[in-house]
C-alpha cells in the first residue's frame, strides 16, 4: 500500500490540465540509461500484514519488562510516567518541523524555552541549547568548542569517562588538529596527581564525568579548579537524574556541562533516539552549537518565542558555523520537559534518592556475602563495579538462568568485573533475589 | 486563538505535586548517611504542579503548533509528507521500545535482523553496496560521509585538501566539510540552475577529495548532466557525494548509485515518512560503494553461526560516531514504511511527488516570478520579485499563509534566488488541497498588489503577531529567571 | 546615503579616518543599511597585530553575519566597547558612535590602496 491520495480520475484530470500524457514524461531530464528497469523489493504489505510481520520480529527480542536487568553504562531503565507518552504522542508536536516560522510554532518554541530553563537550573548553568543527538555527541561538540578555530589543542579526557563517549570524541576530532590525552583513574576516579602533571601541555579542556562510568562521584570542584589553573575549560558530563540530589556542576566551576538526557523519560529503544543536553556559562553562549530559543515580544508587546542567535548556525554561516548540526532532538526534549515537570522539585529529589538508596542496599548486602566486593570504595550514585573471584561471564550466566542480567561485563583485569546499575525500577524483592544468586556463587 | 499560555514556572505553587514513585529498599535510611554532605545540593527550583495542570499546559501549547496532521505544510527541502500512524504503533511495541542497547546479541536477534534487512533494502533502493544506520540526522550523515572520504584518500596515500560544493547547496554541506577538516570550494550554478560543468572542471584539481551535490538540486531540478559530472570527478581521482535530502522524487525511477555516486546519505525523516518531531529526532543513514566499505563505523552487524552479531573488529573503520546503534526508534518507522510500500508504492510515491509539484508550479507561475521555468522534480522555487514593487517580501507572503492555516514554504533558500519561496507539496496531498493552496497563493498575490499594508500586518490570527527577532538577539533571554523564594535556605553552592 | 568627504574607503564598505599614524575604522552607511539591525559585534582584542585584508571583526544582524576586513596592517590600539552594550550604534551612527576599532598604521604605503569618497560613491551607485 502507499499513502498517495489520488484516484486514477484525479491523476488524469491533473495530467489533462497540464497537457501532458504521462507522469513519466516529467522525467525526461533523467538519462534513460539509469532508469530502473527491474523490481528490487518485495511487494508492499497491507497494514494488517505489516504489523503481523514486524510483531514476529519483535518476538525475537527480550524487553526489560521480561527480565530483571541491572544494566546501565550510558542507557538507564527508569520509570516513565504515562503523561510523558501521552503528550509526546500528540501529533501537534510530533508531526511539526523545526520552528522556523515562530508565529505558527509557539507551542514547540515555548516547550524548548522551558526545557532550556530546566536544564540550566538542573546543571547550574546560564544557557542551554535546544539539545543535540545524544550524550556522546554532546561531549564531542563540547570538545570542538574548546579547540580554537583550526588551531591545535590538547584535549584531556578522564579515563573514567564512558568509553563509548571517548570513541565518539576521537572520531569528531579527526577533522581538527586537536589531540587526545587520557588521564588515568586507577582508583575509580580521575587521578588528580596525574592531571596536575599535565600543566605543561597547555590543554584546551579537561573532560570528565560525574558520576563517572564506574558510578563514582568525582570531585567536580577540585577538577574544575585544576583545569582552570591550566587555562583549560572544565567540561563535565553528568547524569541528569543524579542532579536531583547532587550539587550542580555549574556551582562547582564547570564551564560546559553535557550529558545524556535519556534517563529523563525517554525509552531505551535499543540505544536511540536519545537526547544530548548541553549548557554553558554566559560567556560561551555564542560558541554553543545547535538551536537556541529566546523569549521576546511581538509588535504589540505580547511575549513570544523565536529561534535566536541563528548567525552561529550552518544555514547562515555555512562553513564558518559553530557546528554542522541542523536538527535538535525536539521530541525527546519535549519528553524530558514533561518528565522534569511531572517530577518537579520534590520528585527529582525523591527519584535520585531512591536510586541511591536501592543501589546502596544492594552493594552493602553483596559485600556482606563475601562472594564479591566493590572494586572502588568511593561515593557513588546508582552504579558500582563488582569484582568477583571467578570470570564474570560465568557469573553472568548464573544470573541469566534466574532471569536476570546482573550488569555490563567490563573488559580487562582478567574479566572479573561487572558494572551494576540499580534504579528505582527494582524492588527490595528484586534486590534480595540478586543477593541470593551471589550467595550461591 | 488564546493569547499567552504562561510559562510552566508561573503555574507552580508550593507543595503541589504530580509524581508517584515506588518505595525504596531502605525507606528509613537518610541520604546523608549514604552520600557525603559536600556533594549534596540544597535546592532545586523546579516547578511544583499537579498532573492535570501539566496536561492542560502542554495540551494548550500543542494547539499553538502547525503540524502535518492539521495543516498543509509545503516546506521546501523538508519533505513534510504524511507520517503513517501504524509506524508509530510499531515503533512503540514494548519489544522494540524497552530493549537495553547492551543486551547480549542473542537476546536482540529481532531488532538486529530488522536493522540488517533495513541496510539491505536501502542498498537496493539506492544502488549502494553497504549502509551504516548510525547517523542521527542528515548533517550527521554528511559529517560521517566526509570522514569516510578522508579515510579513503588517506588509505590511498593522501587525504587531499578540498571539497567542492555548489553555491545552491544546503548550509549543512559546507559546514560538514569544514568539520571534517576540509576546505570548501564553492562553485556557481549555470544559467539553467544546474552544475556549471566548466566551473566544476576548473575547480577540479588534485587536491579535491570529493564533489558534494544533491540531485535533484535545491532548485528542484534534476542534474541532467549527472553522468558526465560523475565521469569528470572520478577521472581526477575524486569521489562523488550525494546529499539525499531530495531523493523522494527519484524513488522507483533511478538510483544515486547508478548515477555514479560513491557515498550517499539519506534522510529517513524526509523520504521515508518518519515524523520530524518539531526538529528531530531524525535519522541519516550513509551508504557507500565497495571501495569505501572497510571504513564504515563500528560495530557492523554480521551473520555468524546462523545468528547476527555486532562485529567491532574493523581495523580500517573511522570509529564510532554516536553511542550505540543510531536512532533505532526512527529506523523502525522507516523500515515499516518501506515494507508497506514495496516497489510499486515507492515508485508511485516518487512519481506523484513530481506530478504534484509540477501542477502547483504551472498554476502559480502566472502570479509569481519563476526564475527557472523548467520541469521540476518534487519541488520548485518561486521568487517574490514581482511583489517587491509594492514593498512585499517573501516573508510577508509567508505570514499571510499562516493566517490562512497553511504552513509557509521555505523562504530565502536557496540563497542564489532573490526572495526565494521554495515549495514542496509532497505526494500525500490531494488535488483539493493543492487547488486550495493555489487559490490562497493567488489571493495573497492580489493583496500584495492592491493592499500590501494588510499583508504587512500578517499574521493577525495567531496567538502572537510578528515577533521582534532583533530584540531577541540583542537582549538575550534564553532561560527563565528562577528567583529565590524567600522562605527557602541558601541556594545551591 | 551619507559618505563623508574627509574619510577614505574600501570597496568592501569600510571607512577609514586617518589621524597621524593612527586610523579609525568602521563600516559605511551603505553597509549598515544592507545588514539591517545589527545585534552583535565581535570585536578584536586590543594589542593584536593584524595584517591588511584579514578578517578583524564580525558584525551580526538577525539573519546575516558579515566579516569586516582591516584595510591596513598594524596593531589594534582601541576598540569601541560601547558596541558590546549597544550594537545599534552601527546603524544609528556608522561614522560616529558606531566606529569599530583604531589601528596603529604600520606601513603608510597601504594608504595608497584606499579610495576616496567620490570613487566609493560611484561604486555603490553601480551596485
Amino acid at each position: 500500500m502507499d499513502y498517495v491520495p489520488h484516484s486514477e480520475a484525479d491523476i488524469s484530470s491533473i495530467l489533462k490540465e497540464m497537457n501532458i500524457g504521462d507522469i513519466e514524461d516529467l522525467y525526461s531530464s533523467v538519462p534513460e540509461k539509469i532508469k530502473i528497469k527491474s523490481r528490487r523489493l518485495e511487494r508492499g504489505l497491507s497494514e494488517f500484514e505489516l504489523k503481523a510481520l514486524i510483531r514476529k520480529k519483535a518476538e525475537k527480542n527480550l524487553a526489560v519488562t521480561e527480565i530483571k536487568s541491572f544494566m546501565g553504562g550510558g542507557a538507564y531503565e527508569h520509570f516513565i510516567p504515562a503523561v510523558v507518552d501521552h503528550i509526546a504522542m500528540k501529533p501537534e508536536f510530533y508531526t511539526a518541523y523545526t520552528p522556523y516560522q515562530p508565529e505558527a510554532s509557539q507551542g514547540a518554541l515555548q516547550v524548548i524555552y522551558e526545557y532550556q530553563s530546566l536544564i540550566c537550573e538542573l546543571t547550574g548553568m546560564d544557557a542551554s541549547n535546544a539539545s543535540l543527538y545524544d550524550g556522546a555527541t554532546a561531549a564531542a561538540e563540547a570538545a570542538l568548542m574548546s579547540i580554537n578555530k583550526d588551531g591545535p589543542g590538547d584535549v584531556l579526557i578522564s579515563a573514567a569517562v564512558n568509553p563509548e563517549y571517548v570513541e565518539v570524541i576521537k572520531t569528531y576530532l579527526k577533522g581538527t588538529k586537536g589531540r587526545i590525552l587520557m588521564v588515568p583513574s586507577p582508583e575509580g576516579v580521575t587521578s588528580v596527581e596525574f592531571l596536575k602533571g599535565l600543566s605543561a601541555k597547555k590543554p584546551v579542556c579537561f573532560i570528565f564525568q560525574s558520576p563517572n562510568y564506574y558510578g563514582c562521584i568525582e570531585d567536580v570542584e577540585n577538577l574544575s579548579e585544576i583545569a582552570h589553573s591550566f587555562a583549560a575549560l572544565s567540561i563535565a558530563i553528568v547524569n541528569p537524574v543524579s542532579l536531583g540530589v547532587l550539587k550542580s556542576p555549574g556551582s562547582m566551576g564547570a564551564d560546559i556541562v553535557v550529558g545524556e538526557g535519556q534517563p529523563l523519560g525517554i525509552p531505551l529503544s535499543y540505544g536511540g533516539p536519545y537526547l544530548g543536553f548541553m549548557a554553558v556559562k554566559k560567556k560561551f553562549i555564542r560558541k554553543l552549537p545547535g538551536r537556541i530559543v529566546g523569549r521576546t515580544t511581538d509588535k504589540e508587546g505580547n511575549p513570544g518565542f523565536v529561534l535566536t542567535l541563528q548567525t552561529r548556525e550552518q544555514h547562515i554561516r555555512r562553513e564558518k558555523a559553530n557546528s554542522n548540526i541542523c536538527s535538535n532532538q525536539a521530541l525527546m526534549a519535549l519528553r524530558a520537559t514533561v518528565f522534569m515537570t511531572y517530577m518537579g522539585k520534590e520528585g527529582m529529589k525523591t527519584l535520585a534518592e531512591a536510586n541511591i538508596n536501592n543501589s546502596h542496599y544492594l552493594s552493602k548486602s553483596i559485600e556482606k556475602t563475601g562472594k564479591a566486593h566493590l572494586k572502588f570504595k568511593r561515593p557513588f550514585f546508582n552504579e558500582f563495579v563488582l569484582e568477583f573471584k571467578k570470570p564474570a561471564n560465568l557469573v553472568f550466566d548464573k544470573f541469566v538462568n534466574k532471569n536476570m542480567f546482573p550488569g555490563i561485563l567490563l573488559k580487562g583485569e582478567m574479566d572479573k568485573r561487572i558494572l551494576c546499575c540499580v534504579t528505582e525500577t527494582k524492588t527490595k524483592a528484586d534486590l534480595d533475589g540478586f543477593i541470593e544468586i551471589i550467595k550461591d556463587l | 486563538m488564546e493569547k499567552s499560555s504562561g510559562l510552566i514556572f508561573e503555574k507552580s505553587s508550593r507543595g503541589r505535586k504530580a509524581f508517584s514513585l515506588p518505595e525504596a529498599a531502605m525507606p528509613e535510611t537518610e541520604i546523608e548517611s549514604l552520600i557525603p554532605g559536600k556533594y549534596l545540593r540544597k535546592n532545586l527550583r523546579f516547578p511544583e504542579i499537579s498532573e492535570l495542570d501539566i496536561v492542560r499546559h502542554f495540551t494548550h501549547l500543542a494547539s499553538k503548533n502547525f503540524n502535518v496532521d492539521g495543516n498543509f505544510y509545503p516546506l521546501g527541502s523538508c519533505t513534510m509528507k504524511y507520517n503513517p500512524k501504524v509506524n508509530e504503533d510499531i515503533a512503540s511495541m514494548e519489544k522494540f521500545r524497552d530493549i537495553h542497547p547492551m543486551f547480549p546479541e542473542k537476546y536482540v536477534q529481532g531488532i538486529l535482523s530488522l536493522l540488517k534487512e533495513m541496510e539491505e533494502m536501502l542498498c537496493r533502493i539506492t544502488a549502494m553496496d553497504a549502509f551504516c544506520l548510525y547517523p542521527a540526522a542528515g548533517a550527521h550523515g554528511e559529517f560521517l560521509g566526509m570522514l569516510l572520504i578522508r579515510a579513503y584518500h588517506e588509505r590511498k596515500g593522501k587525504i587531499r585538501k578540498k571539497i567542492i560544493v555548489p553555491d545552491s547547496s544546503h548550509g549543512t554541506n559546507p559546514s560538514s566539510v569544514h568539520m571534517a577538516g576540509y576546505e570548501v570550494v564553492s562553485i556557481a550554478s549555470d544559467k539553467n540552475g544546474e552544475v556549471d560543468l566548466e566551473a566544476l572542471e576548473s575547480a577540479l584539481d588534485e587536491e579535491v577529495a570529493a564533489f558534494m551535490m544533491t540531485n535533484p538540486n535545491t532548485l528542484g531540478l534534476f542534474e541532467s548532466k549527472i553522468l558526465e559530472i560523475a565521469e569528470k570527478v572520478h577521472s581526477r581521482g575524486a569521489l562523488l557525494y550525494y546529499d539525499g535530502a531530495n531523493l523522494n522524487p527519484l524513488l522507483g525511477i533511478c538510483r544515486p548509485g547508478d548515477m555514479g555516486f560513491d557515498v550517499v546519505h539519506l534522510n529517513l525523516h524526509k523520504t521515508f515518512s518518519t515524523p520530524h518531531g518539531g526538529g528531530g529526532p531524525g535519522s541519516g543513514p550513509v551508504g557507500v560503494k565497495k571501495h569505501l566499505v572497510p571504513f564504515l563505523p563500528v560495530p557492523v552487524i554480521e551473520e555468524k553461526d546462523g545468528g547476527l552479531i555486532l562485529n567491532r573488529q574493523k581495523p580500517q573503520s573511522v570509529g564510532s560516531i554516536k553511542s550505540f546503534f543510531g536512532n533505532v526508534g526512527v529506523i523502525i518507522k522507516a523500515y515499516s514504511y518501506i515494507k508497506a510500500l514495496g516497489d510499486e508504492g515507492l515508485k508511485r510515491t516518487g512519481k506523484l511527488s513530481v506530478l504534484n509539484a509540477n501542477y502547483l508550479k504551472q498554476k502559480l507561475k502566472g502570479s509569481y516570478h519563476l526564475p527557472f521555468d523548467k520541469t521540476c522534480m518534487h519541488e520548485f522555487v518561486l521568487s517574490a520579485k514581482k511583489q517587491l514593487d509594492s514593498g512585499i517580501h517573501a516573508v510577508d507572503i509567508a505570514k499571510g499563509l499562516i493566517d490562512r492555516g497553511i504552513h509557509p514554504p521555505t523562504v530565502y533558500f536557496p540563497m542564489i534566488v532573490e526572495e526565494a519561496i521554495m515549495i514542496e507539496p509532497t505526494e500525500t496531498e490531494s488535488k483539493n488541497t493543492l487547488d486550495e493552496f493555489v487559490n490562497t497563493m493567488k489571493e495573497i498575490a492580489g493583496l500584495a498588489a492592491k493592499t500590501p499594508e494588510i499583508l504587512k500586518k500578517a499574521p493577525i490570527k495567531m496567538s502572537v503577531k510578528r515577533l521582534d527577532e532583533v530584540q531577541a538577539a540583542r537582549v538575550l533571554d534564553v532561560c527563565w529567571n528562577f528567583e529565590k523564594p524567600e522562605d527557602e535556605g541558601q541556594e545551591d553552592g | 546615503m551619507s559618505i563623508p568627504k574627509d574619510f577614505k574607503y574600501t570597496f568592501s564598505h569600510e571607512w577609514i579616518k586617518i589621524e597621524d599614524d593612527k586610523a579609525l575604522i568602521g563600516v559605511t552607511d551603505y553597509a549598515q543599511d544592507k545588514l539591517g539591525d545589527v545585534v552583535f559585534v565581535e570585536l578584536p582584542k586590543v594589542g593584536t597585530e593584524i595584517e591588511a585584508g584579514h578578517e578583524a571583526v564580525v558584525i551580526e544582524s538577525v539573519k546575516t553575519a558579515a566579516d569586516v576586513y582591516t584595510p591596513l596592517s598594524g596593531k589594534i590600539t582601541k576598540v569601541n566597547t560601547l558596541l558590546d552594550k549597544d550594537p545599534s550604534f552601527i546603524n544609528s551612527g556608522p561614522y560616529g558612535k558606531g566606529w569599530i576599532f583604531e589601528i596603529e598604521i604600520r606601513d603608510k604605503r597601504e594608504l595608497e590602496k584606499l579610495i576616496d569618497a567620490q570613487v566609493y560613491e560611484n561604486k555603490i551607485s553601480e551596485d
